[in-house]
């Protein structure tokens, strides 16, 4: 029998892994798609209490998490490629010059 | 075990797979790749609890759309060499990350086991306040339209921002960066010069000097 914990637990694990990566990896497109990991992770527990609790708000909070997401990803990916086009194969530690 | 549970966990091998792959890929293009099978392995979870236009949008928006511009952007500024992961800037950042995500999800998962869900775990596609029993598409439409109808103008705000600041960024500007045009109407008020209560002249006289020196220039 399917229960919205099955769907915490597994959102737990993913959330987990895309913070490691964010963490772990120097390339920043990387580090976006592990971004994008946790922002699923977060979709995912809302789909599940929608579920749960028989709310159809959960599902609403999805639709505007993805459209967030997809701002985001444009907007970050347009700063990536800003700075690629300045210094030829930055990771995210070469990228300190605004170091206080 | 019934289809729902079953779908779930074969989905939910998919998504740990994936994401595993995403974080450990040494090669960014085949990050794309393993994001692109996570993010299939999170439509099927959406499907088994029947939000099917979540699923439908998460294929489209981002399997078809996210993903996409992702590898346009790899493919445009060819970074496709593997990093180096032994240089550490920070002494121990890593091994300190692992702990991180450890933290956090022991976290996470002790707060799901101490949080009690009440609720009925059921079809969505329950009886609507009218009575009649409404598709999931329709309870979305109809919430997204009329409760959250001001969040929903305010996101194609969002969009269109997001859009424009893209294209500014990612301008390619022909040589070195260019001064900013010097507009007469703004110059010519300076700083502090009406309405100012500053009475130190020395001020003045080195600002206005500075405006003859980028006038010439």
């Amino acid at each position: 029998m399917l229960t919205p914990t099955y769907y915490l637990v597994l959102s737990a694990l993913v959330f987990s892994i895309g913070a490691v990566g964010v963490l772990v990896r120097r390339n920043p497109l990387v580090m976006f798609m592990c971004v994008e990991l946790m922002l699923n992770a977060v979709n995912l527990t809302f789909i599940g209490l929608a579920w749960g609790l028989n709310d159809i708000g959960g599902q609403v909070s999805v639709f505007f998490v993805m459209v967030v997401a997809a701002a985001e990803v444009v907007v970050g990916l347009a700063i990536v490629v800003a700075i690629m086009r300045r210094r030829d194969g930055a990771t995210a530690d070469d990228l300190s010059v605004l170091r206080g | 075990m019934s289809l729902q549970l079953f779908s779930f966990l074969v989905a939910g091998v998919v998504v740990l797979t994936g994401s595993l792959g995403v974080v450990m890929a040494k090669h960014p293009v085949h990050a794309a790749l393993f994001l692109i099978q996570t993010l299939f392995g999170v439509a099927v979870e959406f499907l088994v609890v029947e939000a099917h236009f979540l699923a439908a949008i998460q294929v489209i928006v981002y399997a078809g759309a996210i993903v996409i511009l992702f590898l346009f952007v790899i493919m445009l500024l060819g970074v496709d060499n593997a990093e180096d992961l032994s240089v550490e800037p920070i002494i121990g950042q890593r091994p300190l990350a692992f702990v991180g995500g450890a933290a956090i999800l022991g976290l996470l998962l002790a707060i799901i086991n101490s949080a009690g869900i009440t609720g009925v775990p059921g079809n969505v596609d329950a009886p609507g306040p009218t009575g009649e029993v409404l598709p999931n598409v329709n309870q979305l439409a109809e919430s997204i339209f009329t409760e959250q109808v001001f969040a929903f103008e305010v996101t194609g705000i969002l969009l269109t921002v997001a859009v424009v600041g893209a294209v500014v960024m990612a301008r390619r500007i022909p040589g070195a960066l260019q001064p900013l045009p010097d507009i007469p109407a703004i110059s010519g008020f300076g700083f502090g010069s009406t309405g100012d209560t500053d009475t130190d002249g020395d001020a003045d006289a080195a600002m206005a000097a500075g405006d003859e020196q980028g006038d010439d220039s």
